[in-house]
């Protein structure tokens, strides 16, 4: 028996490394793969700026999913609710600021529209949280309605159109250091994440429910309390998420990002996160928030090459499907050959 | 013997090199009660896994009905009239009774269509067989356990069943239920001469039952015999093979002190009634009853877990409201639950993730974050003092056997300090050799002035570890009764008593 | 009698005159023969989805892909008659698209019963896979000036016509196609072993294996018929509409999930029926089309049909807590 203490962690040492080394590997091999393909043109530095903007979107939105399917759960909201608080900010800024507006200046209504953005998203959170935890309809059902209530709010308040409005451009485009203002909020967010499910109680509680919610009740978790912090951080989440998208696009629209659902759900399982919960790291999901943003920039330039059609940007919805289905049909099979393994380390305990 | 239905001879299974069963030998002959007896991880299930036909065995001969079976099949056996009854009795709780009783017959008929007129009548018949009413348009999810096994029986009936196995079939039933049970089971025998195979490691039921007893203890048969030839001492010799020392917990708590729990007039609902009770520093309190006594509602309702309607509950002589078991958690009360592996464990996380869950609030610095180093001294604290068997405290629970996964439960309660401690079948689901070694331990805690309620039905386990034991039935606590005066045969015929 | 009121199916019908009694006071156009004609007409496609997602849902799955192979066994379906022969008959369009649908079912079957996958991300995978081929390979443009000739013909078919103020009335045929599926699912789940199957597997997939169902069979037989009513689905919803637009149809999931959650169904499996999906799917086409003429705008649909999803599943989550706290000894007294 050897107690040595590593310099890891005592909770996950053993499957920590194997996990991250694969998708590490992975992420590389991809990125080659289009530096050799596409010479000149990928791997410029042109292109990771542009790559390194674009990642924030739907990176940061990945960290919503995660949270709510370490818990054994999902959020098929997250879009909706990133959307209505993009809308939120929108108007608070095309209302209050400029000549259009009441004329204030933007140093008093950005951070107001921010705080509006958040707060909204909170709500829609929280509802969701509510939902899960005190009324007990499955996640899956519980926020494939919110998420429709919404999307649906958001049309109301729009009539259909976007908002627009450039005032946040400077987030979007600008930079800090030289790092642009988007990936320093998705470095920011990762970093939260790591504090968060690695040395805070309620990440803690996040991995225990997730893997038997049972015992966590009977351990004294307050179950509904975690689940409802889980939810309402998905929403807050997906309201930076929603800012990042105004920003960047300088509208706010209630259909904008109709794909992130999946693109979302196949970082997380592509990062390791376990779709019953209690599994699941930031170096993962951070390492398959890259693997898809050079996929996606990759095949694109190389569809572009090959099919100079409009229809070559259908291509990638059909990849992203076609590869998430890939990756559980190989964690299939690796989890199988996994499963033989503890049967060993068991015998040489009982020997 | 013309009346054998069933023959096995030197019957032999290892898994991965460990022997499972070793030359076992026994018959079942029409239209008897047999009984096989064994505790825990004996090789009882691997027996009947073997006669069901969904292991194969490694050695030995199988003869059925005169019929000798190179392979055995699940689908053999079943033609052969063999039923085994599971523990989770595999009924669909969203269907009908009467769907339950005769889907297994029409798939096995290969019908492909649902003629409900004949469904209805089949279910009819096989519950008069019985001569039990049960109304055959209820889903079987609404139905109580006693209700469902006799579902399960009435289903078996349906597939000509010549030998029906029952794996624990009164585990959880109430002593009312238990005697229908025996009843239904008997009248079957008699008319149809159905065998019948037990499997159970309780003593009171088995004396009373059985007809054919069989003891089995780490995978050998130890003996078999005609009812009249055992008696509870027999059967426990046989089983553990040694007489049970007479070892008691004898101690008189310190009267002067206040108690750590006291607990005044409780009720909820039928389940408790008019509960009086209180445990003192150094205490190990037995309650036992039969299932539906208010053994488990008791425990339940002292952490927290089910409402209380009425009554008082002092913790050191003060008032405390229990609401949840956070409130009981607060007031220093811990709960080693009945169903370790879905109540007590997170099976697929790390040994040290178990053991600080309750404590990790408690392992944060002045930031509110948790300190990795304080988990790991205190994981590998708790992996010494309870001897964990572990190469790593990182590696899954799951990756542990029954008793050292007991230890991590234990660890993770002794961990918070808790100044009372209900455990509920502490030892279910552990081999002998690990019995004992927890048996001690919860001593050790009594003598360090913790209060231990420990919730058994095990008679022995309550006659060595207890200093006094509180019988329970029909949610009343009825007598406290003090190991030192009573024996095993007096307890066993209080605690079936109805 | 009090049995019959906690079914979901009493509860939605209930609604469901009360919404109509509410819309019809408000504004008498609702209990004409014309506005009633258009609501039949517009609850044909969402009901055979409808039967199709019901028959997934009682088996404990949930398949979010139906909409994708809709759209893509229609659009499929009208390149080929554009290519082999514009005027081949509609029967066999029917034919084609169900064709179709069933392939790409049997894509989802594969690796829901070979790998056990979760159903709603296999078919969160699918969806994206199937559209995105469509769109990518088979075509992204709008057939609305060159649609088949049968197509239009279809559209325009009747079989009762009632003389209004102004014009006729008329009830389209195809109606009798989603009551004609709706009866064969029933009798499907009610009257065939492997119906019963379907609900034992949704029930307990362990004791449905261990009794000697053929689970993996089962599985390809739900998400292969899903697809083939999807497929039958799209080619009915291009058919009425005189257009196949790869952008169409998808989207529409949501309206067909609400309807058979509302008809009882649970996403743990096991329960739900026929009459009460059909309820269901009155309800939310009522909600969609006649809202208005209470003066809720059109913007709010969306509203709407999220709220009737979380009614139909938070009821019945309310009163299965209810139940376990039961359960668990007490309020039985």
């Amino acid at each position: 028996m050897d107690q040595t203490t590593s310099r890891k962690s005592i909770f996950t040492r053993l499957s920590f490394d194997f996990y991250t080394l694969r998708l590490f590997i992975i992420a590389l091999v991809i990125f080659t793969a289009f530096s050799l393909l596409l010479p000149g043109k990928f791997f410029t530095v042109r292109n990771m700026q542009s790559m390194a903007v674009q990642l924030p979107e739907f990176g940061i939105l990945a960290f919503a999913i995660m949270i709510t399917m370490l818990t054994g759960g999902i959020d098929l909201s997250i879009v909706g609710t990133a959307n209505l608080s993009a809308i939120v900010a929108a108007m608070i800024l095309t209302g209050l600021t400029g000549d259009e507006g009441a004329g204030m200046s933007l140093a008093i209504t950005m951070p107001l529209a921010m705080l509006g953005a958040l707060l909204v998203a909170s709500i829609c959170g929280l509802f969701n949280g509510f939902l899960v935890s005190k009324v007990g309809i499955t996640p899956i059902l519980a926020t494939l309605g919110t998420g429709a209530i919404y999307t649906g709010l958001s049309f109301v308040i729009t009539g259909g159109p976007a908002i627009t409005t450039t005032q946040l451009a400077f987030i979007g485009n600008g930079s800090l250091l030289r790092v642009p203002i988007p990936v320093i909020v998705f470095i920011f967010v990762a970093i939260i994440f790591v504090i968060i499910l690695n040395r805070s109680v309620f990440g803690f509680n996040v991995y225990m429910l997730g893997t038997n919610p049972t015992a966590a009740l009977f351990s004294g978790i307050n179950n509904d309390r975690v689940l409802l912090r889980t939810y309402w951080l998905a929403g807050l989440i997906a309201g930076i998420a929603g800012i990042i998208f105004l920003a960047r696009t300088n509208s706010a629209k209630p259909d904008f990002g109709a794909s992130f659902i999946l693109l979302t759900v196949l970082i997380a399982i592509l990062g390791g996160v376990s779709y019953t919960g209690g599994f699941g790291a930031v170096s993962g999901l951070v390492l398959a928030v890259l693997s898809i943003q050079f996929l996606s920039t990759g095949l694109n330039m190389l569809m572009l090459m090959w099919f100079p059609s409009s229809a070559a940007i259908f291509f990638r919805q059909f990849a992203w499907g076609g590869l998430l289905l890939g990756v559980m049909v190989l964690n299939y099979y690796t989890e199988k050959r996994r499963d033989r393994q503890p049967a060993s380390i068991q015998s040489k305990d009982s020997s | 013997m013309a009346n054998e239905f069933l023959n096995l001879t030197g019957i032999s299974k290892s898994f991965a090199g460990v022997h499972a069963l070793r030359n076992v030998d026994f018959s079942i002959e029409r239209g008897r009660i047999h009984c096989l007896v064994g505790e825990n991880g004996s090789g009882k299930s691997t027996i009947i896994k073997i006669i069901a036909g969904v292991y194969e065995r490694d050695s030995g001969s199988i003869v059925i009905n005169g019929k000798e079976f190179e392979k055995l099949s699940p689908i053999d056996a079943i033609r052969e009239g063999i039923q085994v009854i599971y523990q989770d009795f595999s009924l669909f709780p969203n269907l009908t009774v009467a769907e339950n009783i005769a889907l297994n017959q029409a798939l096995r008929d290969g019908r492909r269509f649902v003629n409900w007129r004949h469904v209805h009548s089949i279910a009819a018949d096989a519950l008069a067989q019985i001569e039990v009413d049960i109304p055959l348009n209820a889903t079987v999810g609404e139905m109580s356990v006693a209700n469902k096994q006799l579902i399960a029986i009435a289903k078996a009936l349906r597939q000509q069943a010549q030998l029906i196995i029952m794996d624990e079939p009164t585990s959880a039933l109430t002593g009312r239920e238990i005697k229908v049970l025996f009843s239904v089971i008997r009248k079957l025998q008699e008319r149809q001469s159905i065998a019948f195979l037990f499997v159970s490691h309780k003593l009171d039921e088995v004396l009373e039952i059985s007809e054919t007893t069989i003891v089995i203890r780490n995978g050998k048969t130890v003996s078999a015999g005609e009812r009249g030839e055992y008696d509870g001492a027999r059967l426990i010799y046989d089983m553990t093979g040694h007489t049970i020392t007479e070892k008691v917990y004898d101690f008189e708590p310190d009267l002067s002190q206040p108690p750590l729990i006291k607990v005044e007039n409780l009720n909820a609902g039928a389940a408790l009634i008019d509960i009086n009770l209180a445990l003192r520093a150094g205490e190990i309190v037995g309650v036992t009853g039969l299932l539906g006594s208010g053994r488990t509602e008791l425990a339940l309702a002292l952490y927290g877990m089910l409402p209380i309607e009425s009554g008082r509950i002092y913790i050191n002589n003060k008032p405390a409201v229990i609401r949840s078991n956070r409130d009981a958690i607060a007031h220093g009360i811990g709960y080693v639950p009945e169903d370790r592996l879905s109540e007590g464990l997170f099976l697929e996380q790390s040994i040290a993730r178990n053991v600080v869950v309750r404590t990790i609030d408690g392992l944060r610095n002045a930031l509110g974050l948790t300190i990795p180093q304080k988990i790991s001294e205190q994981v590998n604290q708790w992996v010494n003092a309870l001897r964990i068997k572990t190469p790593d405290p990182a590696l899954p629970v799951k990756t542990l056997s029954g008793g050292n996964q007991q230890r991590v439960v234990l660890a993770k309660w002794l961990a918070s300090n808790p100044g009372i401690m209900i455990l509920n079948g502490p030892t279910v689901g552990v081999d002998i050799g690990s019995k004992d070694e927890l048996h001690d331990l919860m001593k050790k805690l009594a003598g360090e002035g913790m209060g231990l309620l420990v919730i058994s039905d095990d008679i022995p386990e309550l006659l060595q570890t207890c200093n006094r034991v509180l019988l329970m039935r029909h949610g009343r606590i009825v007598e406290e009764i003090k190991p030192k005066d009573t024996n095993e045969g007096e307890l066993s015929s209080k605690l079936i008593k109805d | 009698m009090k049995r019959l009121l906690r079914r979901n199916e009493t509860l939605v019908a209930i609604t469901l005159v009360i919404l109509c009694l509410v819309i019809g006071f408000n504004n008498p156009t609702f209990f004409t023969w014309g506005n009633i004609f258009v609501l039949l007409r517009g609850s044909i496609v969402t009901g055979i989805f409808a039967m199709g997602v019901l028959i997934v849902l009682i088996s404990g799955g949930i398949d979010v892909s139906f909409t994708a192979i809709g759209i893509f066994a229609l659009y499929s379906t009208v390149k080929l008659f554009l290519y082999f022969d514009p005027n081949a008959p509609i029967w066999l369009g029917f034919l084609i698209a169900a064709t179709i649908g069933l392939g790409l079912g049997l894509i989802n079957a594969f690796f829901i019963a070979r790998f056990k996958l979760p159903t709603l991300i296999v078919t969160l995978g699918t969806l994206s896979m199937f559209h995105g081929f469509l769109l990518f390979t088979i075509g992204n443009r709008i057939i609305r000036q060159d649609i088949p000739p049968s197509l239009t013909a279809f559209a325009r078919a009747t079989v009762i016509q009632v003389p209004q103020t102004r014009g006729t009335a008329s009830l389209h045929p195809a109606i009798f196609l989603m009551i004609a599926i709706a009866i064969m699912v029933w009798l499907l789940l009610k009257y065939t072993m492997l119906g019963r199957g379907i609900y034992a597997l949704g029930g307990a997939p362990e004791a449905a294996e261990r009794a000697g169902f053929n689970v993996t069979r089962i599985q390809y037989f739900i998400y292969g018929f899903v697809g083939l009513l999807s497929g039958i689905a799209g080619m009915t919803f291009g058919a009425l509409a005189r257009q196949a637009n790869p952008q169409d149809i998808v989207g529409m999931e949501l309206n067909v999930i609400a309807a058979v959650v509302l008809g009882g169904a649970y996403l743990t499996g096991g329960r739900g029926t026929v009459i009460g999906t059909l309820l269901g799917v009155a309800l939310v086409v009522i909600a969609n089309n006649s809202l208005i003429l209470i003066g809720v705008p059109t913007v709010w649909q969306r509203v709407v049909i999220g709220l009737i999803i979380l009614v139909g599943t938070g009821i019945p989550a309310i009163q299965e807590r209810r139940a376990g706290q039961r359960a668990s000894g007490l309020t039985e007294m």
